[in-house]
């Protein structure tokens, strides 16, 4: 059996967590988490951050606008982060390393630093990759809060609904991505 | 309940992300650059396999139409989705991926997710001061979706049609597209 899904199985697989997750709960998202975990450390930091509000409107308010907003729902969960949006995306982390464990196909040192089409045209520079990808992750992140949802929130499950917002999010992003790898990693040979 | 299958789904879907290869960067790189369909085929099929089954279950009422979450539609969704789209090509992960990829030991991803962490930060601070502005107009009616999904919380632009009629067909294209793109000769 080959371990990697064909693009077959692989498609069926995805589909069916995201079908699964909207029938039984709601549909997947993963960026809100990367704002709650900057909530969890932040309110550490300064425990003023977030305070315990009067329970009849919201349970819990902030002094930051977006952990706020929507009735303060963001802050609820950066006090109580054991909740389904939250452990899902641990779990994504549990799932993954099982599958790494039942794997034979392993990682080469390498590739944990840089993908070969980047080491092609940039070099094998560490430093560099963690330069620019920390930037990349920037980008993704700041961009995805701005849209209210990334490639899980808003393209599968929001295409998968046929929400206006999930299929001109896409829109978007390829719009740009594509063009800016084709440019970006342009081979230098040709 | 809820936890328990928030692990159960998290941990299948972590592992279909990692067999799929949607977080390895080189796929997801080369899939940009049109060199590779392999993912965009997965992405595709995903999709219309998860659409055309849950308008199903929801003509045949088994899937409660509260679980569905239109999300709203405004410029700040496609200029947002463009931002993204930018590191998206840079880095060879979304959000999900590279977490998944981290998971895997991929170092670059660990930076990414600190990244994304900055990103997110960073958007935190700045949302009180562009919260009233345009970007965040809503285009066509906001939570809109092409089908009819709950009409008491979306509207819908097709809302005079059984959902199942609008959004089988489009969920069947995004099939059929899946299974005509280019495949990739299993690498050695």
């Amino acid at each position: 059996m080959n371990e990697k899904f064909s693009w077959l199985t692989g498609g069926i697989m995805l589909g069916a967590v995201f079908l699964v997750a909207v029938w039984l709960i709601k549909p997947v998202g993963v960026s809100t988490q990367f704002v709650i975990v900057d909530g969890i450390v932040w309110n550490i930091l300064s425990p003023e951050l977030i305070t315990e509000s009067d329970g009849v409107n919201q349970s819990y308010s902030s002094t930051n606008a977006y952990l706020n907003k929507g009735g303060g729902k963001y802050a609820s969960n950066v006090i109580n982060p054991l909740n389904y949006g939250f452990i899902f995306v641990l779990s994504m982390v549990l799932g993954a390393v099982l599958s790494g464990i039942l794997s034979k196909n392993k990682i080469s040192k390498n590739d944990k630093f840089s993908p070969k089409v980047w080491r092609d045209k940039f070099g094998t520079s560490s430093l560099k990759r963690y330069i620019y990808v920390f930037v990349a992750g920037f980008l993704v992140l700041f961009g995805a809060r701005l849209a209210g949802g990334c490639t899980s929130g808003h393209m599968m499950s929001g295409m998968m609904q046929t929400s206006l917002s999930g299929f001109l999010f896409a829109a978007g992003a390829f719009g740009t991505a594509i063009p800016i790898s084709i440019l970006l990693f342009k081979s230098k040979k040709q | 309940m809820e936890i328990i299958l928030a692990i159960i789904l998290g941990i299948a879907f972590g592992f279909a992300l990692d067999r799929a290869q949607a977080n390895n960067p080189q796929k997801i790189i080369n899939m940009l650059r049109l060199k590779d369909f392999h993912l965009m085929k997965v992405i595709l099929f995903a999709i219309g396999f998860s659409s055309l089954f849950l308008f199903i279950l929801l003509a045949l009422n088994i899937i409660d139409t509260g679980h569905l979450t239109v999300k709203p539609l405004y410029s700040g969704v496609i200029i947002g989705g463009a931002i993204l789209g930018i590191g998206f090509a840079i880095g060879g992960y979304c959000p999900g991926t590279g977490v998944v990829a981290a998971a895997r030991g991929r170092k670059d991803a660990l930076v990414f997710i600190l990244g994304g962490l900055a990103g997110a930060f960073v958007y935190m601070l700045i949302f009180g001061s562009i919260q009233e502005s345009a970007l965040f107009n809503k285009i066509a009616g906001g939570a809109v979706s092409i089908a009819e999904t709950n009409p008491e919380k979306f509207s819908a632009l097709i809302d005079n049609v059984p959902a199942l009629i609008i959004a089988g067909p489009i969920a069947v294209l995004f099939m059929g597209i899946a299974f005509l793109l280019p495949g990739v000769k299993e690498e050695a």
